[in-house]
């Protein structure tokens, strides 16, 4: 894999990057599931059914101090997970801080209510209601991005998929899911490969149309090969005797361990949405 | 586009899984009743398509690039059935495995791109490519609109759902407790983006794979359905049996659209002229204000200008109908009806004046 960084990286060095980006991120996330964590051990169903209510009780408190309180668990439960604090901080804190700070911000001046202080030499007034907005705003896609995540970090992949059979998701959904997840990791090589080849024949730089051109080619051509490679799984697949149905192996097991979790989790949600309301 | 958990508030998320939901189930049912045993690998791999294509960076006109989400070569290569339901398998690998948009608010982003983005790009695609040959040129600039209308009706939708926020969701203090900004700068905010620098990219994108198509695989836009490989696949005829789901979906739309006389008070913004001079509607004004009072005299412009132009169904009610609810769903009957008449009569413009054929003209 090339990887690229510098100022001026043109949109094929982007565009590698990105395809980099992601396939790091996927087999980061798989050795973190390896881990022998908190989350780790629990029966990824359980862990649904933990961490799901988590995430809608951010959405709906209605007091700054509650949606703020699951950061202090989260930190807790990542320690415990053993997924670094600092992997979280740079995948998602700053992240979620950049962009929903940059979006975040102009709300300050512009939420009517009661003023605080006003910016000298612009003399933009500061709400005590757009402060709060903001912090609302701030909180909950933190602490809302950091349950996902430290969800997705703790489980491998396929038992993700599998466990979302506990929120009734249809059998063949979460097989085309699971076969989706793979395939985005071939095409994702696929895609590399063509414009890592095309950028082994450039000798200097395209210019707009130029590249535009290759981009929209690149396009075109994942799509006839994505047309192409879905027929051959089709045959692939029947030719091992395949009739239309799917079947998933049930390997999970639930130990009293999983229910005590989930019973902790359950007391602090319930407790989180009486003091949220 | 794709919104992050937070930004809208639980019951806006429940209404739009709830308006997903059947568009799914729709949608499911109708490709897998075409594709039977190959639903499962080609649902899988075009999902795969529709994710990687959206981390290409398009090189756009003045330096910078952008990304496309590919709802519109999605609609018409796959169908709009098929590109709804990969691009949601898309959004929700996105959104579990790589944090990109929400898990509350997944039925949001997928009723915005998804959805809708196929929808108005399948439409769009084909009111203007209408007969024309594999190889024009105009199927490349229908593509290109498709796209381009496509991203831009996601972006609107999204703008209204952000900017509804602040209308509905305060606490005691007028503080905002999700999205604070209102429609008034929500909606220019997100369309300015979008308008150029993201419905630029998928214009390009859209254009440039069909153009790409044209030149080297024309069978996956082939206009009879024998002669497409994915059209085998992901058949997109027209006629009333193939947009009968459609049509059914609206229908019931429109009979659910009486759900807005529950809503309390005015919407933010729309106010009439009369309403300054009506102490129970000021009153409402302030408290969605933040506390603010209107002022005490109507606005000298807007009682001058609302007298301008009245509609014939003025605050969805007819004149001639008594019954609120009914008037509802008469005005949602007229509105759906001027839409479509629109759309029929610009796909006879570009078709030449010639008698439209849904099934002949579906790309």
């Amino acid at each position: 894999m090339i990887r690229t960084r510098g100022k001026s990286r043109g949109a094929v060095e982007r565009t590698l990057a990105s395809f980099v980006d992601a396939i790091e991120h996927a087999f980061y996330a798989e050795q973190i599931a390896k881990e022998n964590g908190l989350l780790q051990k629990l029966d990824p169903r359980l862990k649904i059914l933990a961490i799901l209510p988590l995430i809608v009780i951010a959405a709906l408190a209605r007091r700054l101090s509650v949606v703020a309180a699951p950061l202090i668990k989260k930190k807790v439960v990542a320690m415990l997970s053993k997924v670094p604090l600092s992997t979280l901080a740079k995948r998602v804190w700053l992240g979620v801080l950049a962009f929903t700070g940059i979006i975040s911000f102009p709300a300050l001046f512009l939420t009517p209510g009661r003023v605080v202080f006003s910016l000298p030499l612009v003399g933009w007034i500061v709400t005590e209601q757009g402060l709060r907005a903001a912090a609302y705003l701030i909180l909950r896609a933190e602490t809302a991005a950091t349950f996902s995540v430290l969800f997705v970090l703790c489980t491998p992949w396929n038992k993700v998929l599998k466990a979302l059979r506990v929120l009734r998701v249809p059998l063949v959904l979460v097989v085309i899911l699971g076969m989706t997840y793979r395939y985005i990791f071939l095409l994702l090589r696929n895609a590399h490969d063509m414009f890592t080849s095309r950028r082994s024949r450039m000798v200097g730089r395209l210019d707009g149309r130029q590249q535009r051109r290759a981009a929209t080619a690149s396009a075109g051509v994942l799509m006839s090969k994505t047309m192409q490679l879905s027929a051959d799984v089709y045959m692939a697949m029947r030719s091992r005797g395949f009739q239309g149905e799917v079947y998933a192996l049930d390997d999970f097991r639930t130990a009293w361990f999983d229910w005590a979790i989930l019973g902790l989790f359950t007391m602090v949600a319930a407790a989180a949405l009486w003091w949220g309301r | 586009m794709h919104i992050p958990d937070g930004y809208l508030s639980p019951s806006t998320c429940a209404v739009l899984y709830g308006i997903a939901i059947p568009f799914w189930y729709g949608a499911f049912a109708r490709v897998k009743r075409l594709l039977n045993t190959r639903l499962v690998p080609l649902l899988a791999v075009a999902s795969a398509f529709c994710f990687v294509i959206m981390m290409f960076n398009v090189p756009l006109p003045g330096g910078t690039t952008g990304h496309a989400v590919g709802v519109g070569a999605a609609a018409v290569v796959l169908g709009p059935w098929a590109s709804m339901l990969s691009v949601s398998i898309a959004l929700l690998i996105q959104a579990i495995f790589f944090g990109d948009g929400g898990i509350t608010t997944f039925g949001a982003n997928c009723f915005n791109m998804a959805i809708a983005g196929s929808l108005v790009a399948h439409f769009v695609y084909r009111a203007i490519a209408g007969r024309s040959a594999i190889p024009s040129s105009r199927r490349v600039a229908a593509a290109a609109l498709a796209g381009y209308a496509a991203i831009n009706v996601s972006a609107l939708l999204t703008a209204c759902e952000l900017g509804i926020q602040p209308l509905f969701f305060k606490d005691a203090s007028g503080t905002p407790l999700y999205a604070p900004y209102a429609l008034h700068i929500a909606i220019p905010a997100m369309m300015l983006g979008h308008l150029t620098f993201a419905g630029m990219a998928e214009l390009l994108v859209s254009g440039g794979v069909v153009a790409y198509l044209q030149k080297t695989n024309p069978a996956l836009l082939g206009q009879k359905p024998s002669a497409s490989k994915a059209q085998a696949y992901f058949p997109t005829g027209g006629g009333w049996k193939a947009t009968r789901p459609l049509w059914i979906r609206v229908a019931l739309l429109m009979l659910l659209t009486p759900i807005g006389i529950l809503a309390a008070g005015t919407a933010w913004g729309e106010w009439g002229a009369r309403d300054f001079s009506d102490p129970q509607m000021r009153q409402q004004i302030t408290a969605a204000s933040g506390n603010l009072a209107p002022p005490s005299a109507q606005p000298e412009g807007l009682a001058r200008l609302s007298s301008l132009w009245a509609g014939p169904f003025p605050q969805y009610a007819p004149p001639f109908v008594r019954h609120p609810a009914f008037g509802y769903v008469m005005s949602a009957m007229f509105g759906t009806g001027l839409i479509l008449g629109a759309f029929l009569l610009l796909a006879w413009i570009t078709a030449g004046g010639r008698p439209s054929d849904a099934s002949q003209a579906s790309p």
